[in-house]
């Protein structure tokens, strides 16, 4: 093959999700993380003789949620597998997964990529439960291995994208709609460090131009944004030199190696394992019982690109603002519950786009010592003149420091706007009688330098002055 | 009299009457276990766990606190079923040394009930086998002719009930491991319904087809046993919640105006004529009593065989991967890395038998293989289910005999694992179809050998099964012969 043959990439992700239940899909235990390990775990995660499974309903209400917001078809009955294989953190031997017969099927998920919306297919959505975790001593004489169970039968849901992406770009910003779309529906908390999303990419490339896709190789263990990148520049790079070099690519499965920035085979398609999959004898049919997916699709919230259109056609908030405010889900929610208190749309989203998010640098909204109330409770305390603007400043200080109302913490410190004529008379009068030029500047017309006035007024009254009735008092005393 | 000797409901009744205590009863047991020793009945004796148990059973009953018709009667259990505190090794030495962190649902309904136990039973190797020959321990012997197997693969079970080392005990039933010994050693077994008895703290075999049962010395037992242990498990999610009814309210009502099915195929040329002459003389029995018989067909009743094989096999290779020498029983490491731990830990820990169904059933969910062996036998088991859905359109309850021939000898079958898997001929369709089926005695051959019947009913219909064997045991004297005196 000619050495300036331009390649196209073919990719398709396989995301694992960890459902937000308390309990895990098959027994009792907590999935809390981080818990010493072999704490959150029993007779029924750990593979002790005689256990049968019992399914978590919490689980399946996510799984369904997940498909109703990804406009899945979510299937009434679905079954339960048997994935076989022996590996240390598997103890029962065979992983209960769902094979040909999935929860749900055909969705779709749109993104944007470089301004440019385009929509990825989704072919599936299964349950399955998540494998323990091995743990190695340094590779010394007399190493040993450990393995804790805390992760074991924890709930995931594997969503198998169509193979329509087309860079690694696009494969980010999946990643990412997929993350906020979970977020959202309180199906995941998309913490991608605790190992709560990850995914898994197939990878081909074929002669830009062509319809007949590569031969594929599945890089697995991704699990952050900046890694899906990465890994799928690096395979798509590996891919299209091995074919310029003349040679072909193998269909196997690679390891991505976040510390040394490449992938490294795993396994060859001969050693792929046989799985043996077959319908889980311990667990009925899951079927969905009448109405129940009805019920969870009025429970659904609203989705992030519905949240878009709304904030920019009905609240008229720019395209901008719009896109900072809806994507987190919890900022939207602090948003939307600043609005529910005050209705006050352009100040409120300034306030929480200008001050709120710039103060947590980073941090999640959560995090916060209030709500998303206070923060309409102050905007409508400036807007009912209670206290201005500056003196807002101070109250969210306030807040971030210790929480509480705005209004208890404007009346404990006594920082309620001046509006007594009778209060503010003699400090504009003295403002006056030390800036006779400036007086005489106004009256020749420089009615500019009114806003000085404001200002010297504003701050010897320690910012309590209402700012318009200064102006006016002004202007009354200057013969304005 | 020796205490041994008696049924359960005897003892139950004489320890409600105080003639005799828990703690007597449980000696007798301990005596006769003592007595009967070479007959490898148990791998496991607690007892002085069981004298505890049966002192707190007569104290109970000395508060009138007592619980029940099981209340201080000694029991014994297969080694299948989890029993916590107590070693739980399925006959298997991958399993040696391994005690049960906790109490299968099964056995806690025999606890709360008031039962003492004895100890843990022999069977064959992860209830593989017909003849219990396929213990990784030692084999277990018919009481009636120590040269003949008692049956498998709850081969112990049926021993210490037919010898008198425990009053009742409970078996499990895949392909016919509750019946089948108990028609070679002559006493009463039953394979509820699939879903009437929770699996949990049951060592699975074939999670489809496996279920739980009481063996016992007559039929009345038998209904207090599964009266104790039937009934929806949460932690089973394929225990059924139909609901339990009375067994012992209908138990002596009779077979007058009950049909009788007859089907064809169980009376087949080549059969031993003993066991044909005795399952034709119960059936004229039943005429006597009332009943009308039915000719009923089941005609893929040939099927069950190879069906089973696939099913219970392909099930049972994924159900025993979890004895991996990991977290509990065996390990053997040759440190030279994981594979080899696996390979040397299961190669060492499993016997022979074990290790055919194990790769057999591999083999047939092998990619490739799947949909022609797995997927047809399926279908097939889906059509022998269809076979009884028809029969019983005719009849209330099917009889026919439970095994072939009496007891055979020790090593007899051995050599041919297809003829040892052909003693399960008649009862493993069966577990196929999920339906109920009790063995009980009809008969004994004349060099002495013990021939059982089967009465097979409608799903959740045990009743019925149970009325009809007590109405033909009250006739004959059958389940009353005790094999050791």
């Amino acid at each position: 093959m000619s050495n300036d043959i331009e390649f196209e990439p073919v990719i398709g992700l396989e995301v694992h999700a960890q459902l937000s239940t308390k309990t895990k899909l098959f027994c009792g235990c907590s999935t809390a993380f981080g818990a010493p390990p072999n704490t959150n775990v029993c007779e029924v995660c750990t593979g002790m003789p005689g256990v049968l499974p019992v399914l978590n309903a919490q689980a399946v209400e996510l799984a369904v949620r997940a498909g109703l917001g990804l406009h899945c078809t979510v299937h009434e009955r679905s079954q339960w597998s048997r994935k076989n294989y022996f590996y240390p953190d598997l103890p029962k031997g065979y992983q209960i997964s769902q094979y040909d017969k999935p929860i749900c099927t055909g969705g779709k998920l749109d993104i944007e990529v470089d301004g440019q919306t385009m929509t990825v297919g989704i072919t599936r959505i299964h349950m399955e439960e998540d494998a323990g975790k091995n743990v190695h001593d340094d590779l010394v004489a007399g190493a040993r291995s450990y393995v804790d169970f805390n992760r074991s039968s924890v709930p995931l849901i594997e969503i198998v994208s169509e193979p329509d992406i087309r860079s690694s770009a696009q494969a980010a910003a999946y990643m990412k709609a997929m993350r906020q779309l979970l977020r959202y529906l309180g199906v995941c908390d998309g913490n991608m460090e605790e190992g709560s999303l990850r995914c898994d990419a197939n990878v081909s490339v074929r002669p830009k131009g062509t319809e007949k896709f590569g031969t594929r190789a599945e890089i697995k263990n991704i699990n952050s944004f900046r890694f899906v990148q990465q890994a799928i520049d690096y395979e798509i790079e590996r891919q299209s030199e091995l074919i310029r070099a003349g040679g072909k690519v193998v269909q196997e499965t690679r390891l991505w190696d976040s510390q040394a920035k490449s992938t490294r085979s795993m396994r060859s398609k001969e050693e792929a394992h046989d799985y043996r999959y077959f319908p889980e004898p311990d667990l009925p049919d899951l079927v969905l019982r009448d109405g129940f997916v009805a019920e969870v699709g009025k429970r659904l919230p609203e989705l992030p690109s519905d949240k878009l259109t709304r904030y920019t056609s009905k609240l008229g908030l720019s395209p901008y603002d719009a896109k900072i405010l809806t994507e987190d889900a919890e900022v939207a929610a602090f948003f939307d519950a600043a609005l529910a208190t005050h209705k006050n749309t352009k100040s409120i989203a300034n306030w929480v786009i200008n001050e709120v998010l710039r103060e947590l640098k980073g941090n999640s909204v959560e995090s916060l010592k209030f709500k998303g109330d206070a923060i309409g409770e102050l905007v409508k305390l400036i807007d009912d003149s209670t206290i201005s603007g500056k003196i807002a400043k101070d109250v969210l200080v306030e807040l971030m420091a210790h929480g509480g109302s705005p209004r208890a913490i404007v009346d404990s410190k006594g920082w309620v706007q001046v509006t007594d004529t009778g209060a503010i008379e003699p400090i504009v009068d003295q403002v006056l009688a030390a800036n006779a030029e400036s007086v005489e500047k106004y009256k020749a017309g420089k009615t500019n330098v009114i806003g000085f006035l404001v200002g010297l007024v504003m701050k010897e009254s320690k910012g309590k002055a209402n700012p318009a009735m200064v102006n006016e008092l002004l202007k009354k005393k200057m013969g304005g | 009299m020796d205490l041994a000797n008696l049924s359960a409901h005897e003892l139950a009744d004489q320890l409600k009457s105080g003639k005799v205590s828990s703690v007597e009863a449980t000696s007798a047991c301990l005596q006769r276990l003592e007595k009967t020793a070479g007959l490898g009945a148990y791998l496991h004796v607690d007892a002085n766990g069981a004298k505890k148990q049966a002192a707190e059973a007569d104290a109970r009953r000395a508060k009138k606190q007592s619980a029940g018709p099981l209340d201080g009667v000694p029991i014994a259990l297969k080694d299948i079923f989890l029993t916590e505190g107590l070693p739980t090794t399925c006959a298997s030495r991958i399993l040696e040394g391994f005690v049960a962190p906790y109490d299968g649902t099964a056995v806690r309904k025999l606890k709360e009930a008031g039962t003492v136990l004895l100890g843990k039973l022999n069977m064959d190797e992860f209830a593989m086998g017909s003849s219990n020959e396929h213990s990784g321990y030692l084999p277990a012997k018919n009481p009636w002719d120590a040269t003949r197997v008692p049956g498998g693969s709850s081969g112990g079970s049926a021993v210490a009930v037919a010898a008198g080392s425990c009053f009742a005990t409970l078996g499990t039933d895949t392909g016919g491991s509750i019946r089948q010994p108990a028609a070679l050693t002559g006493i009463v077994g039953l394979k509820p319904t699939y879903g009437r008895v929770s699996r949990y703290g049951v060592i699975a075999f074939a999670s489809s087809l496996d279920q739980v049962g009481p063996m016992t010395k007559d039929v009345t037992d038998c209904a207090n046993m599964l009266q104790a242990i039937a009934g929806h498990d949460p932690r089973d999610s394929t225990s059924s919640t139909e609901k339990v009814p009375s067994y012992t309210e209908t138990l002596e009502k009779g077979v007058q105006g009950l049909k009788v099915g007859v089907p064809k195929e169980y009376f087949i040329d080549g059969m031993d004529p003993e066991v044909r002459a005795s399952v034709d003389a119960a059936l004229e029995s039943y005429k006597k009593l009332g009943a009308t018989l039915v000719d009923v067909s089941l005609p893929h009743t040939d099927y069950g065989i190879a069906v089973y094989y696939l099913v219970a096999t392909a099930e049972a290779s994924s159900n025993l991967a979890r004895f991996d020498g990991v977290r509990y029983g065996k390990r053997v490491d040759p440190g030279k890395g994981l594979l080899d731990m696996y390979l040397e830990t299961r190669g060492k820990g499993f016997g022979p038998e074990v290790k055919r169904r194990i790769m057999l059933g591999t083999y047939a969910l092998s990619a490739g293989y799947y949909d022609a062996y797995y997927v047809k036998a399926q279908k097939v088991r889906t059509l022998v289910a269809q076979d009884f859905k028809e029969a019983f359109a005719k009849c209330d309850v099917i009889v026919t005999p439970t095994t072939p021939t009496p007891a055979f000898k020790l090593g007899e079958n051995t050599g041919d694992p297809i003829k040892m898997y052909l003693a399960d001929v008649f009862t493993v369709a069966v577990n196929l179809a999920g339906l109920p089926g009790l063995s009980l005695p009809c008969g004994f051959s004349k060099s002495g050998l013990p021939i059982g019947m089967q009465v097979l009913g409608r799903p959740f219909d045990e009743a019925t099964i149970l009325r009809t064997a007590r109405a033909f045991e009250r006739e004959h004297d059958f389940s009353a012969r005790r094999a050791i005196s």
